[in-house]
């Protein structure tokens, strides 16, 4: 089946957020969030198990609300397409029996897709946020010309987008921890809130980043290498050790009885994971021949973040795209948008046996 | 009156069957997964299987029936997610019934005639522990006495004991020969179901996880003294 303007329901449940999306071609019609977000915040991270159960209780409502926002019928559908992973197994698990389910239901073909890849996947939507943006920004620049950069609670990744429904390679991506949970992590040794991004970001205002030197991970010749001999862990990141350098320092201070610097170390530790964040990334964008470069997930709306990766991005010439927030964290706009671009192209529908895989590779754009 | 049930609070099973005039039922096509560990994969493909086998489209469907457990919470939700989005989409009513009654039901003749007034249905809850419920035989049927609980077999009344979770602890429960194997399916569902009545059954679907989630709330972080 070719169509050019199919008209797809998109269902997003890898998380904490339960996200129906519905797009007709590069139109977004309706994207209906519903987050667990506070469910888990007195544990200080997501609780899978919480979010399974949340989902369960959300997903329904929200394809009803969906529906109606976008005065859609199931029957009208051309597709329905879900994250089949990465992501938490089983919230993943909700997402995809749904989906099956609507499929069978409906007699409609069923897409199961990759998160990451729907992360690129807002950047085919027209009204994507992304000023002077136009949908066909995918097509009109060389195929080897776009990048992307997720940071969110569960992802660090640096992907090179080739063909969006074909070829996408995994440049780098964290070994331990997300960044975002780095920030949640650091905001409880810190006591301030969760999620720990935004608070961190709001402490760090008024904090001297140069305060505290903390490490950057896996930046030494021995993991980096050179451009010529790449080392092994080139564009890969790690957090971990940074979380626990942070804690001396805040040990330190108690050992001593003083008062511990909150907002200069909120400064310090943004500035570490924002360095080594976008100076992998640029790196990845001078030696892969990246020239777009697109900013997605929660951690996305990070001030920090947004400045310095600007700046990076203008000092090498390269273009930096941001879709609006609602876009940038998990939802499933990105799902169907992805989802719809697959329709028009004809590709094979996943079938109803597909099984949610928590570690889909990036290269595997659709199951 | 035609339905369709769903469980899976153990394995996967899938039923289609049509209430006689005589209020019999027949059993038009069934299917149910060896393991408990797949119910995203088969619950949809089940549904569409039994459909085709019988012969019958979705439209003439007069409504679902969900097992909401309690069960291993994944699976669980598998099914109860599976019921509510097909309901959703056909515009069915769907009801939801205590998974462990498809093991009474099954069981309930079994008890009577070997002159059992009260008995115990068990599945298999994993971490050493079972999903159990007691019941007590009534001149037509049996009646919910005590459940449906969670916790170690030995906590569990002495009484002839049915189902897989009753046969793996032995030395806990007065497990009856034969029914080892027993898991609750979508059959006997049906069937309980039926016996009750639709119109006494719930459309409450919430599931009946009985454990809270392993979360805990991490503990104040202790601060390093001068």
């Amino acid at each position: 089946m070719t169509k050019p303007q199919p008209l797809v329901l998109g269902i997003e449940s890898s998380c904490d957020e339960t996200g129906i999306g519905i797009v007709r071609g590069q139109t977004l019609l309706t994207n209906t969030v519903s987050s667990s977000m506070e469910e888990h915040a007195r544990f200080g991270g997501v609780i899978p198990e919480i979010a399974s159960r949340a989902h369960l209780e959300a997903l329904i409502p929200a394809i009803r609300q969906a529906l109606d926002e976008a005065q859609v019928e199931l029957e009208d559908l051309d597709a329905i397409a879900v994250t089949a992973g990465p992501g938490l197994a089983g919230a993943l698990m909700v997402g995809v029996s749904a989906a099956k389910a609507l499929a069978a239901a409906t007699g409609k073909p069923l897409y199961g897709i990759n998160h990451l890849v729907a992360h690129v996947g807002v950047g085919l939507l027209e009204d994507c946020g992304i000023e002077g943006h136009q949908a066909d920004f995918l097509e009109g620049l060389p195929a080897s010309g776009i990048g992307a950069l997720l940071v969110s609670g569960g992802h660090t990744e640096i992907l090179a987008v080739r063909d969006i429904t074909r070829d996408v390679e995994l440049l780098g991506a964290t070994l331990d921890d997300a960044a975002g949970e780095a920030y949640d992590k650091v905001a409880r040794l810190l006591g301030l809130p969760y999620p720990g991004g935004p608070a961190i970001d709001r402490a760090a205002q008024t904090g001297d980043p140069k305060k505290f030197a903390f490490p950057r991970g896996l930046t030494s010749r021995k993991f980096m290498g050179t451009a010529e001999e790449p080392g092994p862990h080139r564009y890969d990141f790690s957090f971990s050790g940074l979380k626990t350098a942070v804690a001396r320092v805040v040990e330190g201070f108690e050992a001593r009885g003083e008062e511990v610097p909150v907002a200069d170390i909120a400064a310090s530790f943004q500035e570490s994971v924002v360095d080594v964040i976008t100076k992998k990334a640029m790196l990845a964008c001078a030696e892969r021949g990246i020239s777009t470069l697109l900013l997605g997930g929660g951690v996305a709306a990070n001030s920090r973040l947004r400045q310095l990766t600007a700046q990076r991005c203008a000092e090498a010439g390269v273009k930096l795209v941001i879709p609006q927030f609602s876009l940038c964290t998990d939802n499933g706009a990105m799902v169907a948008a992805l989802g719809a671009r697959l329709v028009a192209e004809g590709r094979e529908p996943s079938g109803l046996a597909f099984r949610a895989d928590s570690s889909l590779p990036v290269e595997k754009i659709l199951v | 009156m035609l339905l369709l049930a769903l469980d899976s609070s153990a394995t996967a099973s899938v039923t289609l069957g049509r209430q006689e005039a005589d209020g019999q039922l027949t059993i038009l096509a069934q299917r149910t997964s060896a393991d408990t560990r797949s119910h995203a994969e088969v619950m949809t493909p089940y549904v569409q299987e039994v459909l085709e086998e019988a012969g019958v489209s979705a439209k003439e469907l007069d409504a679902l029936i969900c097992g909401t457990g309690p069960g291993p919470f994944t699976g669980l939700r598998a099914g109860i997610m599976t019921a509510r989005t097909l309901a959703l989409a056909w515009k069915k009513p769907l009801y939801g019934l205590m998974s462990l009654t498809a093991l009474a039901q099954q069981v309930a003749p079994v008890a009577r005639s070997a002159g059992q007034e009260e008995f115990l249905v068990a599945s298999d809850a994993r971490r050493r522990e079972i999903y159990w419920a007691s019941y007590r035989l009534t001149d037509r049927g049996y009646q919910l006495l005590q459940g449906p609980t969670v916790g170690p077999a030995s906590q569990a009344p002495q009484l002839a004991a049915y189902g897989m979770g009753a046969s793996l602890y032995p030395g806990d429960l007065q497990a009856q020969a034969g029914y080892d194997q027993l898991q609750p399916a979508a059959d006997q569902l049906l069937a309980a179901a039926l016996k009750a009545g639709l119109e006494n059954l719930s459309t409450d679907t919430s599931p009946l996880y009985l454990r809270e989630s392993d979360a805990k709330v991490p503990e104040t972080r202790k601060k390093v003294g001068p």
